[in-house]
């Protein structure tokens, strides 16, 4: 307790200094931040590459800028950035998510306009379709990386079943069947508790095959297909085919449960995004390969989800635009890429340079941009701009379509009257 | 003295009044009471998809009425009630038992119990969360197990994961770690029950249980009636535990959502989905007011009818 009236003038000094003191501690936070570049992203899991690789390769070019990774885990990274931008809290560098969250930061003022940045002429206009504006004329962040989408598989588990890599769904099928009757691995390792991977690495993942790729896509954005249409009808029925092979108790598994699964080698095939690459490679002692999603019958097209995930802008309220450009252009270098791909093996780079990678799983992910036609997932572009939200309806019906406490042709049917209540050319 | 003098002898401004509770009332004025009002004024506007301006109460219409909102709302709401009528059915009759259990002078180590039951209450939700669902994880849980070796292992599911026990679970996961509450402020008052009263109970020839009916209950009444106010303001503000074990979307298929995880949703955005301050505030009012008229339904149906005894 402060007693007011006993202050010795020597006591109001102390008093004083010590508001002195925190005033000066609390400066130093935002003087550092005026002096370097801070950057704001949702990939904490690399942290540590960007202090101890990509971090130390710029700074031998140029020494004088200080760079600061600063990450929020991925889930609370969209509400939190736009509190930061709100408050004028926020890094200089701005990692963008694709399509409209960013284009909404843009519009609302928060992201600078990139139309002048030369490292721009590096990336292809599909590479930087995720962040320009619907005409086409602004661009706000510049792409960085993008992830695929496959199966990966245990090696090991399919050498001592006997079995081969499954090309079409009939062998996709048996290699499941084979698993699950002839040993105790879980055939699939994936759980519904968290919703998103029934779409992300459901859905989005085999549905490409479906709707052929940006044909399919590009139907729905012009109202030409609707989600009740058989390509997407199928896609959930299949995904209901999942539900045997799944684990015990898959609907309370969540992603983790899942990763640690098929690092533990309980699990035979993981239905992945090429960001697990990583995770895998540091937890998983057995040999694991990937493969694309299979196709209908042999030697038909396959389409691949090669889903621009990744950019990185400049905060319209930085006051080191200068430098943040600097980095950006050595961000479109192929030093850069090299680097990245390598020391985040699953985040492909989306420049034109030619690039060796080293991890083979992700050299095999890679290698399908070859074989396969590419497309992004479908609900990202425009079509999640409205109330009901399509991404949000895309986790719920396809964990309930897998659970089975909904049929696809229900699924269809939600999906489609929740597009149709908004977006004008599905109606 | 006369009229005119009684004027001019006006009393001093009470500076000290202002002195003394000025800082407080500023605090509170500036974080809680403008913030409330921000939220009110909030709700009456519309800033989605570019336009901004006054809509009066159209927000809450839509809310109401708009097949999109309505049915989150409408289910949320009623999944909150479901989850308010778990703890006023579970949570604070065992907390009461567990008052009267600890309160009993022949129990040992009651010091003991008191701190074991009351620890949950001070862990973090977020931790509470994390080490239930490892619990009841079926891939990895120790339940099923538990279950098996007394030999009920055929009734174990995945019930954090299936529609018609998430929520369930979810709210004796919250029971477990807030029963605390109510027993340390029921046994709280049991003690302060004077033994003389409970002694002439006892010379009159009544047994334990009547004890507790017609002697203890009565005086302990106030206190449960301020428990269950507690718990209802308590329940409808609740988002921590749904948030930390389902996230924001409360599935599956919504079937553990709360106003609290609906208000996030609307306000903050998630994932895709952009969040709207306009919608989040009339959520929140919303919420706000559900509490209000709680409270004041308790106030004049229960609390004026309640007698309270000074010893």
């Amino acid at each position: 307790m402060f007693n007011v009236r006993s202050a010795s003038p020597e006591k109001k000094i102390a008093t004083k200094l010590t508001c002195l003191a925190a005033i000066l501690l609390s400066s130093i936070g935002t003087a550092q931040a005026a002096n370097g570049l801070s950057i704001e992203s949702w990939r904490s899991d690399d942290a540590n590459i960007w202090s101890d690789v990509i971090i130390p390769a710029f700074n031998k070019s140029h020494p004088d800028t200080k760079v600061n990774f600063a990450p929020t885990p991925p889930t609370e990274y969209n509400s939190a950035l736009q509190a930061k931008l709100k408050a004028g809290s926020a890094g200089d560098l701005i990692t963008c998510r694709p399509f409209d969250t960013a284009l909404d930061l843009y519009k609302d003022g928060y992201l600078a306009n990139l139309n002048d940045l030369k490292g721009l002429k590096q990336f292809s206009d599909v590479a930087k379709s995720a962040w320009v504006t619907d005409d086409g004329k602004d661009q706000f962040c510049m792409p960085v990386a993008s992830v695929i989408h496959g199966f990966i598989y245990n090696k090991e588990i399919f050498k001592e079943l006997n079995l081969s890599v499954p090309k079409t769904r009939d062998e996709f099928f048996k290699t499941l069947d084979t698993i699950k009757s002839e040993s105790r691995y879980i055939p699939l390792a994936m759980g519904t508790a968290d919703q998103w991977e029934a779409a992300t690495m459901g859905f989005q993942n085999i549905g490409p095959n479906y709707w052929q790729g940006e044909k399919g896509r590009k139907a729905l954005l012009s109202g030409k297909e609707k989600f009740t249409d058989k390509a997407y009808v199928d896609t959930w029925k299949e995904l209901a085919q999942w539900k045997p092979y799944l684990g015990r108790g898959f609907e309370a598994q969540k992603y983790s449960d899942s990763q640690n699964l098929f690092t533990l080698g309980r699990a035979a095939i993981y239905p992945a995004g090429s960001w697990d690459i990583q995770t895998f490679n540091n937890q998983a002692d057995f040999q694991f390969g990937a493969f694309p999603p299979p196709v209908a019958k042999a030697g038909d097209t396959c389409y691949i989800s090669d889903h621009t995930d990744m950019g990185i802008g400049i905060n319209a309220s930085s006051t080191n635009k200068e430098a943040a450009k600097v980095f950006l252009n050595w961000m479109a270098s192929k030093e850069f890429a090299t680097l990245y791909a390598n020391a985040v093996p699953g985040f492909f780079p989306l420049s034109d340079h030619q690039i060796d990678i080293k991890d083979p799983v992700a050299q095999e992910f890679m290698s399908w941009r070859q074989q396969c036609e590419s497309t992004i997932r479908n609900s990202y572009q425009i079509l999640s701009r409205g109330t009901p939200n399509l991404e949000n309806q895309l986790w719920n019906v396809s964990a309930q379509v897998i659970n089975g406490t909904m049929t696809p042709e229900a699924a269809a049917k939600e999906t489609q009257e929740g597009l149709e209540q908004w977006y004008k050319p599905q109606q | 003295m006369t009229p005119s003098n009684q004027h001019d002898e006006k009393k001093p401004f009470p500076w000290h009044l202002v002195f003394f509770l000025g800082p407080g009332l500023l605090i509170y004025v500036v974080f809680s009471v403008y913030p409330l009002l921000d939220t009110l004024v909030l709700s009456l506007y519309n800033e989605q998809q570019g336009q901004n301006g006054f809509v009066g109460l159209q927000n809450f219409i839509t809310l109401v009425t708009d097949d999109t909102w309505s049915q989150a709302f409408w289910n949320a709401l009623g999944n909150n009630f479901k989850f308010f009528a778990i703890h006023m059915l579970v949570q604070n009759p065992i907390g009461l038992l567990l008052a009267v259990l600890l309160s009993s002078p022949k129990l040992r180590l009651s010091g003991t119990y008191r701190t074991l039951i009351f620890m949950p209450t001070m862990l973090s939700v977020v931790i509470i969360g994390f080490v239930w669902q490892l619990l009841l994880s079926p891939i990895w849980g120790i339940s099923e197990n538990f279950l098996y070796s007394i030999g009920l292992g055929q009734y174990f599911d995945a019930w954090l994961g299936k529609e018609s026990s998430a929520l369930i679970t979810l709210a004796f996961i919250s029971v477990w770690q807030f029963v605390g509450i109510p027993m340390m402020l029921i046994y709280a008052t049991l003690l302060n029950i004077p033994d003389d009263i409970v002694d002439a109970s006892v010379v009159d020839g009544a047994n334990s249980f009547q004890t507790f009916w017609h002697i203890k209950l009565p005086l302990i009444l106030p206190t449960i009636a301020m428990v269950s106010i507690l718990t209802f303001v308590a329940n409808f503000n609740a988002f921590e535990l749904i948030y930390a074990v389902k996230g924001a979307l409360a599935g599956p298929d919504f079937s553990t959502d709360l106003m609290g995880t609906f208000f996030y949703r609307t306000f903050f955005g998630f994932q895709l989905q952009q969040g709207s301050a306009s919608m989040g505030a009339a959520v929140a009012t919303l919420m706000f007011l559900i509490i209000l008229v709680g409270v004041m339904l308790f106030l004049f149906f229960i609390q004026r009818r309640i007698q309270r005894f000074q010893f």
